[in-house]
């Protein structure tokens, strides 16, 4: 049985950068473990042998010609942004006495 | 002629005729979303305006002699995960309530240029994650047939604005099954192209992977037409695959002769409902009666799909939805006392539930000192299940079975019960894995009056033989045709 506690819901949470609340932390830990309870009957094959396989097409590397094309506007890509100065997304203050 | 319900050909050849103008078909179901959309709830924006504005610039082409695109006039809903400049793309999250694209997905430029009229943006659970609609933070979609049931997921509001017959057209994307599960649950045509026939450019990721683009319509023919419109090759999506797009909508009448059909025991297993079995027997009896040679196979890691794709999905999930800060675009928290809790109460507060448990799981699976015992092995087993897939088509054309082992389920049946969701994805996940093609049709009704899906799968590329083989059965059978009686 895959026993998940409630802190190391929190830890997963925190590296996921989730602000979760005291009653989803027990909430997730308990579907969470049967999640991966489940996810368990994968160990029944070997497959020590066989390679990983991250994409259905066989397509590596495409590249295009290192060019300049048209991209966003500043205007459009600060459109969305919920706070912006005009010029810069802004964050809070990350750095003291800065 | 009875605009709103009417298929795509009918639509088009009534504007050639000259019987109807773009005008009055987007009217009509403007109409028909005013008077029913209110009990059924499959658009979250509906922007009459432009719609009709369009219309009457296809009539004017039209009547100025000029080109005309092939989807001249036919209204289309478009899932809202899907990139529309200028106009709301929600995901159906508070996290993107208030986004509003600055660029249009590669389809939507595709739809535009062929003069479709995006008549407006459909319901989905949450980012696409879900088999019911239930997980929308915006809306509650109801199944058309039974508003008690869910129209299922993701696209469940694509899949009922077409069964209610709002239009005739929309579009969905699957990334697990849902395009083909809430066709079948809706009874309509669904598809899952090929990974990498459609450009996924401007499509809200969810699993890259995984996630496909694909059409609804009424008919088998429909959905050929829309196909052809949104396959072929943009380099602004680097999986998006450059090969030639056949003309579907000209072969799909064409039955094939001396075709193999696969019949997969791993899909007819324990849990199946009744009425879905003996609907899938019939339809397969229908094949043969056709000529078609039925062969039994078998895909012996099916039992390891869901626990693969959940665990696949949900990493690349976690790592997708890394970019909702609260900074760039989305939702933003008011209270936070740093940086790194601006994001986890932004996220917080923007994100629900199921979205939270599958970023958790992802985290979780790709986390230090699991990556290998999860991530890693489940990319493995996915080899597996793509050679099982390979060597079935060495067999057979098309494997046939039932897209969903039961018709669709009741509102809040599963809610609370996130495993035994997953668990149902069975007939679906495996054409997202190996990347091949997929499509539902409806095949029968329960005896509860829910429409029954029968799904059919072909090899990579295949989507042509995949349509005429669907269209062999829709010829001989009238499942398509049967609509849902909605009252206001």
């Amino acid at each position: 049985m895959v026993e998940l506690s409630n802190e190391d819901v929190r830890k997963v949470a925190s590296l996921a950068r989730l602000k979760l609340s005291d009653a989803e932390i027990e909430h997730f830990a308990q579907q969470l473990g049967g999640v991966l309870q489940y996810v368990h009957v994968l160990d029944e094959l070997d497959v020590s042998d066989i390679e990983p396989m991250a994409h259905a097409v066989d397509i590596s590397n495409v590249l295009r010609d290192d060019e300049t094309t048209p991209s966003l506007p500043r205007e459009d890509a600060l459109a969305n942004a919920p706070k912006t100065d005009g010029r810069y997304f802004l964050v809070p203050q990350i750095l003291e006495n800065a | 002629m009875q605009l709103s319900g009417a298929t795509a050909s009918q639509l088009l050849e009534a504007m050639d005729s000259g019987e109807m103008t773009a005008a009055d078909i987007v009217r009509a179901h403007l109409d028909a979303i005013a008077s029913l959309d209110e009990s059924v709830g499959t658009f979250l924006s509906v922007d009459a305006e432009a719609a009709l504005t369009q219309a009457a610039e296809v009539d004017r082409k039209r009547a100025a002699g000029e080109p005309l695109g092939p989807l001249a006039g036919l209204p289309v809903a478009v899932k809202d995960n899907i990139c529309t400049r200028g106009r709301a793309t929600t995901c159906a999250s508070r996290m993107l309530e208030n986004f509003v694209p600055p660029y249009d997905a590669h389809i939507v430029e595709r739809l535009n240029s062929a003069d479709a009229v995006i008549i407006g943006k459909t319901n989905l659970d949450e980012f696409a994650m879900g088999s019911s609609t239930e997980n929308s933070a915006l809306k509650v979609t109801r199944n058309p047939w039974n508003v008690d049931c869910t129209p299922g997921g993701s696209s469940g509001g694509s899949a009922a604005a077409v069964a209610a017959a709002l239009a005739p057209l929309a579009i969905g994307s699957d990334t697990g099954g849902s395009i083909r599960q809430p066709a079948s649950f809706c009874g309509v045509v669904g598809m899952k192209p090929t990974y990498g026939r459609v450009s996924r450019y401007g499509l809200v990721a969810f699993a890259s992977s995984l996630d496909q683009i694909g059409p609804f319509a009424n008919d088998v023919a429909g959905a050929a037409l829309l196909l052809e419109r949104l396959a072929g090759h943009d380099a602004r999506d680097s999986t998006s695959v450059d090969c030639p797009v056949p003309a579907y909508s000209q072969s799909v009448d064409q039955p094939l002769e001396g075709l193999r059909v696969g019949v997969v025991q791993e899909y007819l297993g324990e849990g199946t409902d009744d009425d879905v079995r003996s609907a899938i027997e019939t339809a397969i009896a229908v094949y043969r009666s056709q000529g078609a040679e039925i062969v039994d196979i078998s895909l012996p890691h099916t039992k390891y799909a869901v626990a693969t794709y959940y665990l696949i999905a949900c990493s690349e999930a976690s790592s997708n939805l890394a970019r909702y800060d609260g900074i760039h675009y989305g939702h933003r928290a008011e209270q936070f006392e740093s940086l790194v809790d601006l994001y986890a109460a932004s996220r917080e507060e923007g994100f629900g539930d199921e979205v939270k448990r599958r970023i958790m799981l992802g985290v979780y699976a790709l986390s230090e000192g699991y990556s290998d015992q999860y991530y890693v092995k489940a990319l493995k087993v996915r080899r597996l299940i793509r050679n099982d897939f390979d060597a079935a088509f060495q067999n057979v054309d098309v494997i046939v079975g039932p897209t969903f082992p039961t018709p669709a389920f009741r509102i809040g049946e599963l809610v609370d019960d996130p495993l035994q969701m997953y668990l149902s994805d069975i007939c679906t996940i495996g054409a997202n894995l190996a990347g091949i093609p997929g499509i539902s049709i409806p095949c029968g009704i329960s005896a509860s009056g829910l429409p029954i899906g029968l799904q059919l799968l072909a090899g990579p590329f295949e989507e042509e033989k995949l349509l005429r083989a669907a269209r062999m059965f829709e010829r001989e059978t009238d499942w398509h045709t049967r609509r849902p009686s909605l009252s206001q």
